[in-house]
């Protein structure tokens, strides 16, 4: 149950690494402290953290065990329901993602809170949300991981599939 | 009453019933932009997550780095750059520059002339471009190198993505098998197939993300027959070159396939119809 638990926990990081990723290339980072739902505890937070370590790909030389060890809520853990990470700000603008949790798997994520103040930003959410929703699914109802495609460019990594795998066992 | 009882089998050993169990090791990624493509390794062993297995995968990045600094196109400085503006003759550059040469040429012979790394240059003379095969290469090794470093901390299973070409190997008994996912060309978050890998490669070559980038070296265009061209086989290098090779030769890819040893092909064919090949045995 705990695994279930940190499982998810770790896609809500994942998701929230996504959109913090290209912040570490360029601006500089902080971590906005959100409200959250019950369900979430440290995990999402120290993901969010990792992004604020810089260098040329989020949390590479980041703290061990910042994504995946996050403990997981003490008491009646269930894997049904929806769990909101805490929010990252990102180039974008703040980014707070909430996933929906059906028989310990990851049924819809979406984010809550996104960037939305000018037709740019609304570009970025228009394919990248939906995107990285789908990824977080597929990754893990197939329990991949790594992804073998036609070539990946840096530019292209936000959205593919391997970020989602990489980033939740950073 | 029989002389001959039946031996008692595996199976009255309590507790192990003919498989290793599957332990969750511990397991730690690390992600780095290199030569303008996402590399990450991916580590699973009990040291996962210590400072050693950080530093190798540190040192990874940074010989990775290193062939970027000799074999970049794009480079001004670079050994390739300078060989392919006629400053330096090919065989008074490093021993690693001409060892990619040789491979090369060796590549052109394996693929009968799909591959090659002389390819026409903005004035349209062949000039020496030896991307196609220095990442496979480069990844190769520095998987070997990386496997060989973690030894020291025991068995560690370790796998490396470069772009979108997987190298993967199990030191570990106790581990399932890295599940590589071939990415569907039309909708690059879906999989059309997912192969199970304790050693060895997966490459694929297409169009979808960087647009028709590979030129046949006969004809100079494109070819158009297949979306996708995915080969599996023991090492990085070579599952990359064929990978291309597959892809270019398109239509012809399926003859020349059956005769390769060691290894399996993905085709996806131009409307989405998806043919796995192998050698005949």
């Amino acid at each position: 149950m705990r695994r279930i638990v940190v499982g998810f926990m770790s896609t809500v990081s994942a998701l929230v690494l996504l959109f913090s990723y290209h912040t570490s290339l360029g601006a500089s980072t902080s971590t906005a402290n959100g409200d959250t739902d019950a369900g979430t505890d440290a995990t999402a937070g120290s993901g969010t953290d990792e992004s604020t370590s810089g260098g040329t790909a989020s949390g590479s030389r980041g703290d061990p065990g910042s994504t995946s060890s996050g403990s997981s809520p003490s008491s009646g853990a269930s894997t049904s329901g929806t769990f909101t990470g805490e929010a990252a700000d990102t180039r974008w603008g703040p980014v707070q993602v909430r996933v929906t949790v059906a028989g310990g798997r990851i049924t819809k994520s979406e984010a809550v809170v996104y960037p939305d103040g000018n037709p740019r930003d609304q570009q970025i959410n228009a394919y990248a949300v939906p995107a990285l929703n789908e990824a977080a699914v597929e990754a893990q109802s197939s329990q991949i991981d790594a992804l073998s495609g036609a070539t990946v460019t840096s530019d292209g990594y936000i959205q593919s599939l391997q970020s989602a795998i990489d980033q939740a066992n950073l | 009453m029989t002389l001959l009882e039946p031996a008692p089998g595996p199976a009255a050993l309590p507790g192990f019933e003919g498989a290793v169990p599957i332990v969750r090791q511990p397991r730690r990624a690390f992600v780095e932009q290199i030569m303008g493509l996402p590399v990450s390794a991916h580590i699973r062993g009990p040291q996962a997550r210590g400072p050693e297995v950080a530093e190798a995968a540190a040192e990874m990045f940074a010989s990775l780095r290193a062939v970027e600094a000799m074999f970049s196109t794009w480079k001004p400085g670079s050994q390739v750059s300078r060989v392919r503006r006629g400053e330096l003759c090919l065989a008074d550059a490093s021993a690693q520059v001409r060892l990619v040469a040789d491979l090369c040429v060796d590549a052109g012979r394996r693929t009968r002339g799909a591959f090659s790394a002389w390819l026409p240059g903005l004035d349209g003379a062949p000039a020496f471009d030896p991307t196609g095969l220095v990442k496979g290469w480069a990844v190769q090794r520095a998987f070997e190198t990386l496997r060989a470093r973690l030894a020291a901390s025991g068995p560690h299973d370790v796998l490396v993505s470069a772009g979108g070409d997987v190298v993967a190997g199990c030191s570990r008994v106790d581990t399932p098998d890295w599940r590589i996912g071939i990415e569907d060309p039309r909708d690059r978050i879906r999989t059309i197939l997912t192969v199970p890998l304790r050693s060895g490669a997966v490459a694929t070559s297409g169009t979808a993300a960087r647009g028709e980038h590979i030129v046949d070296p006969a004809t100079g265009a494109a070819s158009g027959d297949l979306l996708s061209a995915t080969l599996i086989g023991p090492e990085l290098i070579w599952a990359d070159v064929y990978a291309t090779a597959a892809f270019v030769l398109g239509d012809r890819a399926p003859g020349w396939l059956c005769g390769l040893e060691d290894h399996a092909a993905v085709l996806v064919d131009r409307d989405g119809g998806v043919t796995v090949h192998r050698s005949s045995p």
